[in-house]
């Protein structure tokens, strides 16, 4: 076991190099073994994380199955990588969706399937490089790494509009990237190393005057800003999602939504909040206010739309508003003078403003997690009916509740998941970010709070309605095909796999909804060392 | 005994396991759906009734009520406790409801046959069963139903209080919908979710605010309804953005909390959803109706009320606001009520008025007279209910009995539902259509069971003295009412309950008295005994529950019955140092709760119960003219919502979305990325010019990558722009950073 902790990492970023390079190896005609190998390949990785999810343990202070080794030692940068709380859930996000989406993938994708899979592999490699590194030289090169085969997914396995979208989502990333390149040069300038637990426990100027203190801080904070903020992606810098999901290829939608998004949440918490937090309490405000404008001006504009999958891209921006919420209204009282203040305002103790300040991070993290599987499902399920349908035009839609129930059901539980109704995931996320931003930026929150009703708007008279109430009226859509590309004269219910995909995450929404306990003593833990760590330091 | 309160946490577990069962196994066999989902609910009712008998009987068990957990949730150093309990006012609601629920489900057994709206060659075996094609999706969410309002009632927090009730508002909207093959259903399925949704969105700020300002931070009910807390509330000020008034905290949660009942319970202005939720089968209009989701909305400020009454002490408008509220439902909805054909839409806004009783109940204070009035009115509303049912599965039968004997060929248009439609003074007739009372008449001597306990129900209702439970729950709320010095609000409920006596005997008078006036009532058949059974069961209920509460000071008979109900929930007010005032006995409201209830009857039976004919125009149209037709037309609350908020809603999101896509944002995205292009062609024609000049071989080069470079970019010259970019920031990262770095 302990040779096993010692390697875990490791081999987690190690084995998909493995699993691209034997892909690439694999003669492009033999699909099946292809296909067949990619899902077998995926499964280590998946229990890995289960296994480190297991085994870890709440109480640990610091990071779990760490491991550091000179790198480039002119630069001071080392190869070190480790999880807590906070990364292990989102590395067990991004192992099982990888899974699913490759397993769903071998179902429907039969184009260049030598290369897609080989991507794939690529892009779970970035993505669990970018949960689990602990220097900024690592962090940035997956990051990096993981823009190219999202680039590609869209660009050649994508829909007709395909070329704009991905040139689109590239540059508007790669703009992120650099701002944040710079940001990483200024930390390194700062403290002399590229470690970033190494870099927050030095606290970058905070030697230097107050003032002068915090205008670099501030640079630093906007620059990392930008390139998270490009990412999550918070309003308004969002417009590359739409036409990115709505051109994506399903897998691609799902990782995209799934893990992607959270690349850029996951990096205020795990750089941005500890490294400054001065500038992040001062700057504070304006997460929280583009988290709920997000939350809102997202719900809004999902009403207005007409494309199944286009509407749910915009759900995203509305859902990850949440999540730039909860870290806003934690950072606004991440030093301890602003957790006196505003303890002093509200008529509270500072340990209350503290557990508000951990719920909104709370909040934050279980969101990123829950719009993983959430989210993830819904854009399998809209996968589900284009394929059949190859349409996606609402109003095609109709009455699909009677002749396709097990669909139904599935989407069913997934739109009000979705929604945030108690009893499934979503409700606990949308229950703490708001708990702690009512406690701490309660004018915000209540703006919020329009997005709860907007929200069931969306979902139940857009989707739920157009797509599967009413009538069942043949001939609204031109040509039904069953999900292997055959003529059909109407739509056929989902088969083996496609249940297959969808009933983890099905299974995670009902499970996390009832009994959140297990996933939040995760975060828990993380959120509360994260505030005592900083209160500690200052 | 107390033994058993230790199981109250698993009263709602077996509908859930029913619901599971049904919903992944047992959905392909109707029959044994059903009896699962009857056995869930059998099993609830066997623990529940224990859990409530032993609080009823427990020695002055409201001192010592019960608490339990389960398990906690994680925030921050502190922790959420998930548990439950069991005090007065639940035990009651668990009594109500627990057997209630078993009724409604039995009786949805046998009413689930094949809807007239289907078609039979798209479900032949539904159709030869007699039976709807979704007859084990309705048990399974009905099952769901039931663990929603059983879970909320045992909760021990507002947050799991919340989280069932928000199950609850999940069920309704899929069984309001249930027949989503019909427009009508499924817009009012989203009418009610989204409306409802609207309360609880406002609710939920309230809830967590009260999270946020509890001393210890807590939603447990223990916790925050300790007086300690109730007390710092009170006293610390708040001063509200926006509004710019200042208030204590408590008045602020108070007032957004209450809105989670002015949604849930139908109250103006969000009542617009309940009397359109009729369009979902009679079983669920009962179980929305009167057992569960709109009582939880009234149970929500019962449980509440030591916030309320601390709240109301502190700042007195707030409970000003919710008796307004109240009592102004109450008589709004009774007024709309007379001018209703509709047999179920009759009883909603019946339903929305006594829930106006109850919120106004609250609103002066009168804790006992509200839960009261909550439980009696759960019982005979459910009759009216389930009744209201029975007649209409009884007049369908006796149309489609009609319809074959009229023409045995012709059975293609059998229910074509826009055949001979009348527009009349009075409103639109469908001849066919088997809710409509115009339609009915005479049922009485047709179907006995349904007749007779539908009438004891409707005498309940309409409090009709002495021998029913409505009018023990009713006087009491009057008594307060007067006793405490609320003579506005006591005079509303006064003449609503007049005009409640007055449309509950308009709706008997047409639908059981006189002759039939069309073929399906007079070919009505009583149902089937799923269906009466249940009416018989409850009936008993209906008069019987109000002898707990006569208050010990009634002339003649007061003290002859102990006053059980009191001595039930006296404890618990002294547990929760609450002080409800005892009212003296006073004629006045005697008086008047005899005079409405008698008057209103009388009045409504000399109207129309004496033999309404079959073309017969309501005679209360000619008498009020266009007054009634506004009352016919609720008001245009609808319309208004329509024109307004919806209108305006779906209008800022289209407005929104051209903003993001078409208008603002993304042209700006697209627009730098043009600049980007165009400088990037700028400076590629300054290239070829200057650089080209000078070096020739090196410009054939450039040239050469660059052909092939578009080739790869796909004639995407955006790489220019990357190129730009990055250029950009190499000269921002040696320039700038060490002078910046020079300042430190």
């Amino acid at each position: 076991m302990e040779l096993l902790n010692q390697w875990a990492l490791p081999i987690l970023l190690i084995w998909p190099v493995i699993s691209t390079a034997l892909v690439i190896l694999t003669p492009g005609e033999n699909t099946r073994l292809i296909k067949q190998g990619s899902i077998a390949a995926s499964l280590l990785p998946l229990g890995l994380s289960i296994y480190m999810l297991v085994a870890y343990d709440y109480a640990a202070a610091n990071m779990a199955f760490e491991v550091q080794v000179p790198w480039i030692e002119s630069l001071n940068a080392s190869f070190h990588v480790g999880v807590d709380g906070l990364s292990l859930p989102l590395v067990f996000l991004t192992t099982l969706l990888s899974t699913l989406s490759i397993y769903y993938s071998a179902g429907v994708i039969n184009t260049r399937v030598k290369e897609y899979f080989a991507m794939f592999h690529l892009l779970e490699l970035s993505m669990i490089g970018v949960f689990m590194a602990l220097d900024y030289v690592l962090f940035y090169v997956f990051w990096e790494i993981s823009l190219v085969p999202m680039y590609m997914l869209i660009g050649i396995w994508g829909g007709a509009n395909r070329s704009y979208a991905s040139i689109k989502f590239f540059i508007y990333t790669l703009v992120g990237s650099v701002a944040m390149l710079l940001a990483i040069l200024l930390t390194y300038f700062a403290t002399g190393t590229f470690d970033i637990v190494g870099a927050a426990a030095a606290q970058p100027f905070r030697d230097l005057p107050a003032d002068r203190g915090l205008l670099l801080s501030s640079l630093a904070f906007w620059g990392f800003f930008l390139g998270f903020a490009f990412k999550v992606p918070s309003f308004p810098f969002h417009t590359w999602l739409p036409d990115a999901h709505t051109e994506a290829p399903t897998a691609g939608s799902v990782i995209l939504a799934g893990v992607l998004l959270k690349l850029g949440a996951y990096g205020f918490l795990r750089i941005v909040l500890p490294t400054y937090p001065a500038a992040s309490q001062y700057w504070s405000m304006w997460l929280v206010a583009l988290g709920a404008i997000a939350i809102v001006y997202g719900a809004f504009v999902c009403v207005a739309q007409t494309d199944l999958k286009r509407l749910i891209a915009y759900s995203s921006v509305s859902h990850m508003g949440y999540v730039m919420l909860g870290i806003g209204a934690a950072a606004s009282v991440l030093t301890v003078d602003a957790a006196q203040r505003a303890a002093d305002v509200f008529g509270v103790t500072l340990e209350a403003v503290n557990d508000s300040a951990a719920m909104a991070l709370n909040g934050a993290a279980l969101q990123m997690f829950n719009h993983g599987i959430i989210t993830g499902a819904l854009f399998l399920l809209v996968g589900v009916i284009y394929e059949r349908a190859h349409t996606r035009e609402l109003a095609k839609f109709g009455g699909l509740a009677t002749v396709t129930p097990y669909f139904y059901g599935m989407m069913m539980v997934a739109a009000f998941a979705s929604l945030g109704l108690p009893g499934l995931a979503g409700f606990w996320a949308e229950l703490f970010t708001f708990r702690g931003a009512f406690a701490l930026v309660p004018l915000w929150a209540a703006f919020g709070t329009i997005g709860i009703v907007m929200t069931a708007v969306y979902i139940l008279w857009r989707i739920i309605q157009n797509v599967f109430l009413g009538e069942y009226e043949p001939g609204k859509v031109s040509h039904w095909t069953t999900v292997d590309g055959q003529d059909a004269d109407g739509p056929t219910d989902m088969v083996g796999f496609e249940k297959v995909t969808l009933w983890p995450l099905i299974a995670g929404m009902f499970i996390i909804g009832i009994y959140p306990t297990v996933i939040l003593n995760y975060f828990n833990g993380s959120a509360q060392r994260l505030i005592e760590f900083i209160q500690n330091i200052m | 005994m107390e033994g058993f309160l230790n199981l109250a946490w698993l009263v709602p577990i077996p509908p859930f396991l029913a619901f599971a069962a049904i919903i992944l196994f047992l959905n392909r066999n109707k029959t044994v759906s059903a009896l699962t989902a009857i056995g869930g609910a059998l099993l609830s009712l066997l623990l529940g009734w224990p859990i409530a008998f032993a609080a009823f009987l427990g020695d002055h068990f409201g001192l010592h009520p019960h608490y339990g957990e389960l398990f906690t949730i994680p925030t921050g150093a502190s922790e959420i406790v998930i548990g439950y309990q069991v005090d007065p006012a639940n035990a009651l609601m668990l009594f109500m409801a627990s057997f209630l629920l078993l009724m409604i489900f039995i009786y949805a057994s046998g009413y689930m046959s094949f809807p007239p709206h289907l078609q039979a060659a798209i479900y032949p075996v539904s159709a030869a069963q007699g039976k709807d094609p979704r007859y084990s999706r309705f048990m399974a969410y009905i099952s769901l139903f039931a663990t929603g309002m059983l879970g909320l009632v045992v909760s021990n927090s507002l947050l799991t209080f919340f989280v069932f009730w928000e199950i609850m508002g999940l069920c309704s909207y899929l069984l309001i919908g249930f027949w989503y093959e019909k427009p009508t259903a499924r817009a009012a399925a989203v009418k009610a979710f989204i409306t409802t949704r609207i309360g609880d969105a406002i609710m939920l700020m309230g809830m967590l605010l009260l999270y946020a300002q509890s001393e210890p931070s807590s939603l447990a009910f223990r916790d925050i309804l300790s007086p300690e807390n109730l007390q710092q509330l009170a006293e610390r000020m708040v001063t509200v953005p926006v509004f710019n008034v200042t208030v204590p905290w408590i008045a602020l949660i108070g007032f957004l909390i209450f809105f989670g009942t002015v949604g849930k319970s139908s109250q103006f202005p969000l009542h617009v959803w309940l009397p359109d939720a009729m369009e979902g089968p009679t079983p669920v209009s009962a179980l929305i109706h009167a057992a569960t989701m709109v009582s939880a909305g009234v149970f929500l400020l019962v449980r509440m009320f030591p916030l309320y009454a601390v709240g109301g002490e502190a700042s007195p408008g707030l409970l000003q606001f919710v008796a307004f509220i109240g009592a102004f439902t109450a008589l709004f909805a009774s007024t709309i009520a007379v001018a209703q054909w509709d047999i179920k839409r009759v009883l909603a806004y019946s339903t929305i008025s006594q829930l106006g009783y109850m919120v106004a109940a609250i609103g002066i204070g009168a804790y006992p007279a509200a839960l009261f009035h909550l439980i009696t009115h759960a019982f005979f509303k459910a009759l009216l209910f389930l009744g209201s049912g029975s007649v209409i599965h009884g007049v369908e039968h006796g149309f489609h009995h009609a319809h074959e004997h009229g023409h045995e060929e012709g059975h293609d248009e059998a229910h074509g539902e826009h055949a001979g439609v009348v527009e009349r003074p009075d409103g639109r007739l469908d001849p066919q259509d088997p809710q409509d009372m115009r339609n009915m008449g005479g049922l009485l001597n047709r179907m006995p069971g349904t007749s007779w306990t539908f009438i004891i129900g409707g005498l309940a209702l309409s409090g009709f003295p002495l021998l029913t439970a409505g009018f023990w729950s009713k006087d009491e709320i009057f008594a307060y009412a007067w006793g405490s010095g609320h003579n506005l609000v006591f005079w509303v409920l006064a003449i609503s309950a007049f005009i409640t006596a007055f449309y509950t005997a308009r709706q008997i008078g047409l639908t059981f008295l006189g002759a039939p006036r069309t073929e399906g009532a007079d070919r009505a058949e009583e149902s089937n005994r799923a269906m009466v059974w249940p009416l018989v069961l409850i009936a008993p209920f209906a008069i019987a529950l109000g002898w707990f509460g006569i208050p010990a000071k009634f002339p003649l008979i007061g003290g002859l019955v102990p006053n059980f109900l009191e001595g039930f929930l006296e404890p618990y007010i002294e547990y929760m140092e609450l002080h409800v005032a005892h009212p003296d006995f006073s004629y006045v409201p005697l008086v008047a709760s005899l005079v409405v209830a008698l008057g209103g009857l009388a009045a409504g039976y000399w109207v129309y119960g004496r033999g309404y004919a079959a073309g017969q125009i309501d005679p209360l149209r000619r008498v009020l003219g266009p007054i009634w037709t506004v009352l016919h037309r609720k008001y245009y609350v609808d319309e208004f919502y329509q024109a307004t908020i919806i209108a305006f809603g779906v209008g800022l999101s289209k407005f929104l979305y051209w903003v993001d896509d078409l208008w603002v944002i993304d042209p700006i995205v697209n627009a730098i990325g043009r600049v980007g292009v165009w400088l990037s062609t700028l400076l590629a024609a300054v290239d070829r010019i200057v650089v080209d000049g000078t070096v020739n071989a090196v410009g054939w080069a450039t040239a050469r990558t660059g052909q092939a470079m578009r080739h790869i970019q796909d004639g995407h010259v955006q790489a220019y722009l990357l190129v730009a970019v990055v250029s950009m920031a190499i000269w921002l990262l040696l320039t700038v950073l060490p002078v910046l770095l020079t300042l430190v």
